[in-house]
């Protein structure tokens, strides 16, 4: 069903150029569309306003952390019986830091970076006029939004939603007498969390797919931009890791519903012995991060593909190392697959699983390392612009290479025994693939707003967005490793049962933390405001605004359903032909032949303008692809 | 408080306004007088490359600043012989990461104003140095290597096998507290437990059919032998919860179903302790660090690291568990009783009869 619905739209697309063809209703043109652009925008919309909400409960858990003491009856209004004489409520607490994991994790970082801009871009930058299914791609998004609704609906319910932690580590999460948050509000967790998987796997088969089947004539691998190798990989991290995510919650589920003794066994809670004998509550932990270790790449990879392009493009400099840039991210692919256990060494692993572990996690730092120095050489010599979708660049590598280093620390199995679970690690991993994914979330925007809805977002709202965000961010997680190294563990409510002073030595720092990231995500408002804004009454975009390479911006300003009104392009060149010797412009995009510039061609380049016709002759190859 | 926040989001969002309306300004004010039309960056270009050269700057100083001032409360003096080596290795390793953190950022951030845009420059072609590549891959990868050889030699003597003369302490998390249970002063091994066995009494489920559990003892706080390796033996009844000593520098889930260990050679007494950190009300803490549910944050009790010696007097003072509710010899299989008998106080003789009748226990001390 679905290559029919495709073929309907590609053979309408052909057969009539331009768009006077009968209209697109609006439940189709909007709502239920199966044109990757508008799913893009769905998800990204989507994102955002499930950052809102993950962004909200964070700051209010940081009141929390930050001024133990405040009355927090205003909150009553919104928050109700969470509310108990002025102070959050300790099971509500949990029930924020979990809920804030979740949403940032997978409904923001994974949907909203992911979903928005491997839809939007793999079509428009490897040529191809949708995705391979676009009714595939369609039932994604409402995957995702069904998800969405069902874990916004365990916001409201009497006992709360989820709040075992974004892990959900049995028996906590198996048994409702463990605490209320693990009864219906689990179930709806567990339930939103399988759909969100069937929505993953829908998307990540038809990007690889996409990507695979649907280049352009002349775009060989060697020439896909680094956003697409990110996504490439992105997706075939999430389709491989994915399914055992949902193993894990069926096997939960099974345990919850039905009896049975997965990960339970020897548990004697509230006053009763329970029969369940001979469970692992450790299976649970090794399947649980099987995904959430790709997990962590799932969400950085596209940041850092987006980087790449947008980093090359305002340097005016080719990408330094293309290869070794594809090469370290296919060496971190396959490398997330086998370094989960670090975040279970002191879990009661055997300690020679522990110590295998500990080499492969800490190999895994050097293809990271690489992708950083690369960065950095782009910079080295360029001529800059610093759009904001290049500052946000600039500023994710800041955060990557801030938050990768600690990693280094953690990874050592030795060492991980006095900071598994504390702040330490809350600090890392925020740095790293919170923070940076985030700022790659805004650098795609930025940079691809124009292409997404015709217009241009102002630029100095979106200079002061960064600095605000970027200063504020540090200021958030830099001094959280300084309480880590003293031992404040995660997920307490407060700090009391430390003792020898020890809470009272981070008050102010706490406070600090407190204060900036309120006003971190006070500054997200000029975010909101300018996107909103520049949708309706932005200046009107130019063809090709950041003079780039790639092929989407061969598109008109506001692509047409099916991308190119005539053929598609055909590319002859890598992305990254910037400021080329002997060029009279400083850019030379994907689909410009070398024959047309032999002023600036090196010797091995004059022999590709023999394969040009070769690719030409592919156009009718290309065009009954699209029409069988 | 929430005045306070208030007025410091009115004053920022203030300030925010106050920027982009003045840049607005002065970016119209320049366009007045020199259209440059051609120029891909606008006037703030050269603002934002200097910015990145402030935050340089001022995020070392701050970094640097902030480090300084809490480093007397980061990583608390290290109270357990591997505590001091692991440590030694975090410093080492910090140094290294420091170094890479302070020479990337500042590269990083210097390139920006260096290689601003500037009109009529042009950036230079430079995709590729494989030589370049090598180098920044075999460095990191040396780098690894050493600090991974080293914690993972580290790794190895902490997690090997506990020493024959390690003083064997259970440990048992619940919500939303610890069990202690010592092996008693005449066998040095626990007793079997049985989570079926427990109830209100027996909270953690000794299992008297078990000669050995005869003479184990229990504690609300748990008390430790200075200079002797120290077993702990870990389990937990409900959920998941964690062992953390953070002066010790131990941490060990534990967990419902399986027995975990952790062993360790506590090396400051508290008194050793109370006297460096000049804090009389000094004590150690064993806290849960693995979320367990509204009293997570609360799920502590105190430790006391003793002298050898007073240690020994402390355990002696102890009473078996046996001793402290003597009608749970009821439990005991018939051929161990005479064995039993002997930590049975002769205390009233009423006790021998409700016992015999199997009346519920009423002198027995709850453990918590």
């Amino acid at each position: 069903m679905a290559t029919e619905t495709l073929h309907a739209i590609d053979t309408h697309v052909h057969t009539h150029d331009v768009h006077e063809h009968h209209e697109l209703g609006f439940v189709q043109k909007y709502i239920f569309s199966e044109d990757h652009k508008t799913i893009a925008k769905q998800y990204l919309i989507s994102g955002i306003i499930w950052a809102f909400f993950g962004g909200a409960m964070s700051i209010i858990f940081r009141l929390q952390l930050g001024f133990p003491n405040m009355d927090l009856t205003w909150l009553k209004p919104v928050l109700g019986q969470w509310i108990v004489e002025g102070k959050l409520e300790k099971e509500f607490y949990l029930a924020l830091v979990t809920m804030h994991g979740t949403i940032m994790v997978f409904f923001v970082l994974t949907a909203g970076l992911s979903g928005t801009f491997s839809n939007f871009l793999i079509p428009l930058q490897i040529g191809a006029r949708d995705m391979a299914s676009g009714f595939i791609n369609m039932l994604s998004y409402w995957f995702f939004f069904a998800a969405s609704v069902v874990m916004f609906a365990s916001l409201f319910i009497e006992t709360g939603p989820a709040s075992g932690g974004w892990v959900i580590y049995p028996p906590l999460s198996a048994l409702p007498q463990a605490m209320p948050g693990s009864g219906l509000g689990m179930t709806m967790w567990l339930a939103s969390m399988a759909l969100f998987i069937v929505s993953q796997l829908m998307g990540g088969i038809n990007y690889i797919c996409t990507i695979i089947n649907l280049r352009t004539r002349g775009m060989s691998f060697t020439k896909l931009p680094l956003t697409i190798w990110a996504f490439f990989f992105t997706a075939i991290l999430g389709l491989l890791s994915f399914p055992v995510l949902l193993s894990a919650a069926l096997l939960l589920i099974f345990d919850r519903s039905f009896g049975t003794s997965f990960y339970l066994s020897e548990i004697y809670i509230g006053g009763e012995a329970l029969p369940n004998i001979g469970g692992s509550a450790i299976l649970y932990q090794h399947l649980f991060w099987f995904l959430g270790h790709p997990e962590v790449y799932i969400v950085l990879l596209p940041a850092l593909g987006i980087t790449s392009e947008v980093v090359a493009t305002n340097a005016r400099k080719p990408i330094f190392g293309y290869r070794a840039m594809i090469g370290s991210m296919m060496g971190i692919t396959l490398l997330a697959f086998i370094v989960w256990a670090h975040h279970m060494f002191v879990t009661g692993m055997n300690p020679f699983l522990g110590s295998v572990f500990m080499f492969l996690t800490l190999i895994i730092a050097v293809p990271s390392a690489v992708k950083a120095f690369n960065y950095i050489t782009t910079l080295w010599k360029g001529n800059i612009i610093f759009t904001p979708a290049m500052l946000f660049s600039i500023g994710l590598v800041s955060l990557f290479i801030s938050g990768g280093l600690t990693g280094i620390i953690l990874g050592n199995s030795a060492l991980d025994i006095n900071l598994h679970d504390t702040y330490f690690v809350v600090a890392h991993f925020h740095l790293v693939m919170g923070a940076a994914s985030f700022f790659g979330l805004m650098a795609g925007v930025y940079h691809w707003f124009p292409k997404m809805f015709g217009r241009m977002m102002n630029n100095t709202a979106g200079y002061v967005h960064f600095w605000f965000t970027f200063v504020g961010v540090y200021a958030v997680f830099f001094p959280m490793h300084y309480i880590g190294l003293a031992g404040f563990p995660r997920r307490y409510y407060s700090f009391t049962a430390l003792g020898n002073g020890r809470m009272e030595a981070f008050v102010d720092m706490n406070m600090f933390i407190s204060i900036a990231a309120i006003l971190t995500f006070t500054a997200q408002t000029i975010f909101v405001v300018n996107f909103v804004y520049s949708i309706f009454k932005g200046k009107k975009a130019p063809q090709n605004p950041w003079s780039s390479n790639t092929l989407e911006w061969t598109t008109p300003v506001e692509p047409v359903h099916g991308n190119w009104p005539g053929e598609i392009p055909a590319v002859y060149r890598w992305p990254y032909d910037y400021s080329k010797p002997g060029s009279t412009t400083d850019f030379i995009p994907q689909n410009v032949p070398y024959s047309a510039t032999p002023e600036s061609n090196f010797p091995e380049e004059n022999e590709e303008i023999a394969k040009e016709k070769e690719i030409e002759g592919l156009l009718d190859v290309q065009n009954s692809s699209y029409n069988h | 408080m929430v005045y306070l926040i208030g007025l410091l989001s009115v004053v920022f969002l203030a300030l925010a306004i106050m920027i982009v309306s003045k840049s607005m300004a002065l970016s119209k004010g320049i366009k007045g007088v020199e259209q440059d039309l051609d120029s891909p960056a606008d006037k703030a270009n050269n603002t934002n490359a200097i910015g990145f050269l402030v935050f340089l700057v001022l995020g070392s100083i701050g970094a640097t600043w902030s480090f300084l001032h809490s480093r007397p409360d980061m990583l608390p003096v290290a109270a357990s012989d591997h505590g001091l080596i692991t440590d030694r290795m975090f410093w080492i390793s910090m140094g290294v990461i420091t170094f890479a953190f302070f020479v990337t950022n500042t590269l990083l951030f210097t390139f920006p104003f260096l290689y601003r845009y500037k009109k009529g420059r042009v950036a230079s072609f430079y995709p590729v140095n494989h030589k370049l590549e090598i180098i920044w891959t075999v460095i990191p990868a040396v780098v690894m290597a050493i600090l991974v050889f080293s914690g993972w030699r580290t790794w190895r003597d902490i997690t090997g096998q506990a020493p024959d003369n390690a003083v064997v302490v259970e440990l048992t998390g619940h919500q939303f507290g610890w069990y202690v249970r010592y092996s008693g002063n005449d066998d040095q091994k626990l007793g079997n437990h049985n989570y079926k066995l427990i109830n209100e009494t027996n909270s953690i489920g000794m299992d008297f059919a078990d000669e050995h559990s005869f003479d184990d003892f229990t504690a609300n706080e748990m008390h430790l032998p200075k200079g002797v390796p120290v077993l702990l033996k870990i389990n937990a009844q409900d959920v998941l919860h964690s062992v953390y000593l953070p002066y010790q520098r131990v941490k060990m889930d534990a967990v419902p179903g399986m027995p975990t260990k952790f062993w360790f050679v506590p090396n400051k007494s508290t008194d050793e302790m109370r006297y460096i950190t000049g804090n009389p009300d000094f004590n150690y803490k064993l806290n849960c660090t693995e979320v367990c549910g509204r009293g997570h944050f609360g799920m502590a009790i105190t430790v006391f690291v003793d002298e050898p010696e007073e240690y020994a007097a402390w355990c002696k003072q102890q009473k078996p568990f046996l001793t402290q509710n003597p009608d749970y010899l009821a439990k005991v299989p018939d051929k161990l009783k005479s064995k039993a008998q002997k930590y049975i106080e002769v205390a009233s003789p009423a006790v021998d009869s409700t016992q015999a009748s199997g009346a519920m226990p009423t002198a027995a001390t709850s453990l918590r």
